[in-house]
């Protein structure tokens, strides 16, 4: 009779990982746990090179003949252009401070997950053709040799972070390990080895001007469709305008609010708060994404995408731009816009019209962000805001990776939170503002195959949001990112039901009492307001 | 003395044992890690086992319904079921209960007296196994559920405004025929 296997025996088939150096340890593509290959369509597009039809989880990647010259070329280019790059490469000690703070490795329990081993995986190259001990002594020195073995992990790990850079708070050296992944992401580019959710994005954005690739008059008509239901629910008829020279404000958002819920209730926001305010703005088709893929692929494709903000607010002729709740936009505008493709000599030090406010912070790259702007609104009492609309609303906030740690928006979200609804409890300390967890799915790593890895990534987040929606009946999570909209409901639908997400400007939609409006019996999704369930059901 | 009365008083040692038993399961280095972050919200990972491990060595002992152990149960299988594991190392936590309690009782020279009862035991383990694929195959599915909610919202409003306007338009065309 065959022997059935011992429950601990079953459990132990591959399970503890191979006790071997985990240098040589290979990585498996398995479904779920990695990103589709970039299309070779969305290549050619922009230019990127070896465009090929092609499969990660396939043995042959169709590399070029010469891909390990193109990589340690391209190495060696990147050590002498950035020396940050060079010195994370050197000063890493090993200390381990960094080990367990990263969210793919607490939700994954892959040792690779640790900051410091996903710099190891290029450090180690970089050691055996970069320094003189490790060209000698490779095996003692911790160095090792490119294969295609190498290259493939590099594509699995470095696509399992999403540049969050939580890490980097923690090391005493402040060592990035997001910036490392971004020069591993620009080498695999290189070779034609990106993932396609981000390529398909650079493409569409490249030729339309957005990730969906919607031609200018499909984003007026949609704009265009809310200003229809806003009137449906406060009765009054907001008038955005679009490409209008002059204005006094450019607005840009990322697409994702004009096309996706929970972010189009955002963006009714935003229309409302404008009107109300009488903000003299305008949209503009061309510059319609506030998001930049390019970020995720190379510096010279971030630089080229965001190139579009500058022209469109000279062709303008506007006096500064607003942008709206988004995360990596952010990081790209207040990081690397300014050299990138500024000074914006040709625009002004933005100042609030309504409240005479001169955004300082801004100085340079003349473009405020919307939480800083409707902070200020409210603190100089120039809008009438109803907080008891939102009172079936128990409200936690996540910051961003990108606006807390990249930008220092955490005072701003929360006072006007406190300003536009009765409710609002933060998860614990050690879970946000500048240790914030990520939502697990940044970086463009929010595709759907990859759905697996985003609920392993997303734990850490979940589990806050989870303790208080148990300690407070927390049932709304509110963020100021439009990738973090579209995560967010899938993350809390798997591990902490009952909660949904909102953008900030949602509640303040919700909140903002405008002058001429109707009885308002509903928020911005229909639903009834607190008090108005019956009203709601006289109507029907 | 019954096996319920020896499981009660040696509950810590054999929780222990058996939360090692899962975490064992791990890589050392995240092994090492599950077992000593005690910051839940540093270690959410070694903390659903822990809660979850407590909760289902609880309902069994006191015989509890079915129901009742289901939340921990969830506490564990979810995480699992997106981690690294194939279907059976998932949830074969619920079985190496067995191992750990035998174990035990062994080491104590008690397996023979309370033999009979480890068989009841053992049986009650069998159904919470049952119960345990039940929650990992929803966890399973609900990803897929998620996965094509997704890809459908992602363009819903674009598809809503296009159905809008073929609506509006058929409905020219309607009245034009009419007239
Ligand atoms: S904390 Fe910094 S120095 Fe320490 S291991 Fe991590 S990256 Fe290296
Ligand atoms: S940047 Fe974020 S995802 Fe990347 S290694 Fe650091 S903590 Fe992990």
């Amino acid at each position: 009779m065959a022997q059935v296997p011992k429950a601990d025996e079953l459990a132990k088939v591959s399970h503890r990982p191979p006790e071997t150096p985990w240098t040589e340890t290979p990585v498996e593509f398995r479904p779920g746990t990695f990103c589709y290959g970039a299309k070779p369509k969305n290549l050619e597009v922009v230019g990127l090179p070896n465009p090929r039809e092609w499969n990660p989880a396939d043995e042959d990647w169709k590399l070029p003949d010469n891909w390990k010259d193109i990589t340690l070329n391209g190495m060696k280019d990147r050590l002498d252009k950035f020396r940050s790059f060079k010195l994370f490469m050197d000063i890493c000690v090993r200390c381990g401070a960094c080990a367990d703070k990263c969210h793919y490795y607490i939700g994954s329990g892959d040792p690779k997950n640790m900051p410091v081993l996903r710099a190891e995986l290029i450090r180690s190259v970089y050691r055996k053709y970069f320094t003189g001990s490790g060209k000698i002594f490779s095996k003692y020195a911790g160095a090792r040799a490119l294969t295609e073995r190498v290259l493939k992990e590099w594509f699995y790990y470095y696509y399992q972070c999403t540049e969050c850079r939580r890490c980097s708070v923690f090391c005493p050296y402040g060592i990035d390990t997001a910036e490392v992944t971004m020069m591993a992401r620009e080498l695999l580019n290189e070779l034609g080895c990106g993932i396609d959710w981000i390529a398909g994005p650079v493409a569409n954005c490249y030729m339309n001007g957005n990730h969906l690739g919607i031609q200018p008059h499909a984003f007026k008509d949609m704009i265009e469709f809310f200003v229809d239901e806003i009137e449906e629910v406060t009765g009054v008829r907001v008038e955005p305008t679009f490409n209008r020279k002059g204005a006094e404000v450019l607005f840009i958002t990322p697409s994702g609010d004009v096309f996706a819920d929970p972010g189009t209730y955002t963006l009714m926001g935003y229309m409302m708060l404008f009107h109300e305010i009488g903000l003299d703005y305008t949209w503009s088709t061309y510059a319609s994404e506030g998001g930049n893929f390019g970020l995720f692929t190379s510096h010279e494709m971030m630089k080229r995408l965001n190139a579009k903000m500058y022209a469109e607010a000279k062709r303008l002729g506007v006096k500064w731009i607003l942008g709206g709740e988004c995360g990596h936009m952010w990081r790209v505008i207040n990081q690397y816009m300014d050299t990138m493709n500024g000074p914006a000599d040709f625009l002004e030090v933005p100042k609030s019209p309504i409240t005479g406010t001169v955004f300082e912070n801004a100085k340079s790259t003349k473009m405020v962000h919307i939480a800083e702007f409707t902070a200020d609104l409210i603190r100089h009492g120039k809008i009438k805001l109803d907080p008891s609309r939102n009172d079936n609303k128990i409200v936690t906030f996540h910051d961003s990776c990108n606006t807390s740690r990249a930008m220092g928006i955490f005072e701003e979200p929360r006072y006007i939170l406190k300003h536009v609804c009765n409710h609002f409890y933060d998860m614990p300390e050690g879970t946000i503002r500048e240790k914030t967890f990520c939502c697990g799915s940044g970086s463009g790593l929010n595709t759907d195959e990859y759905m697996e890895m985003r609920m392993r990534g997303g734990l850490p987040r979940a589990n806050a949001v989870r303790y208080v929606h148990e300690k407070h009946g927390v049932n709304m999570l509110a963020c100021i990112c439009a990738i973090d909209r579209a995560v967010l409901p899938p993350l809390m639908n798997y591990w902490v039901p009952g909660v949904d997400v909102t953008g900030l400007h949602e509640l303040v939609g919700n909140a903002l009492v405008m002058t001429g409006e109707k009885k308002r019996t509903t928020d911005l999704r229909y639903e009834p307001l607190p008090g108005m369930e019956d009203e709601e059901d006289d109507d029907v | 003395m019954s096996l319920t009365d020896y499981l009660r008083q040696n509950q810590k040692a054999i929780l222990k044992d058996w939360f090692h038993a899962v975490v064992d399961s791990y890589p050392a280095e995240t092994a090492a890690f599950l077992k000593k972050e005690k910051d839940p919200f540093a270690n959410p990972v070694g903390y659903s086992i822990l809660e979850g491990l407590q909760g289902v060595f609880a309902q069994v002992v006191e015989g509890a319904e079915q129901e009742k152990i289901t939340p921990f149960l969830d506490r564990i299988i979810r995480v699992r079921a997106v981690q690294d594991f194939t279907p059976a190392q998932a949830v074969s936590f619920v079985f190496s209960f067995k191992e750990v309690v035998r174990t035990r009782l062994e080491g104590d020279g008690r397996l023979q007296e309370l033999a009979g009862d480890l068989r009841t035991l053992e049986a009650a383990v069998d159904q919470v196994a049952l119960m345990a694929f039940n929650i990992y195959m929803e966890c399973r599915e609900k990803l897929y559920e998620l996965r094509v909610e997704e890809v459908k919202n992602r363009t819903a409003r674009l598809l809503e405004r296009a159905n809008a306007i073929w609506e509006s338009q058929r409905k020219g065309e309607g009245s034009r025929e009419e007239s």
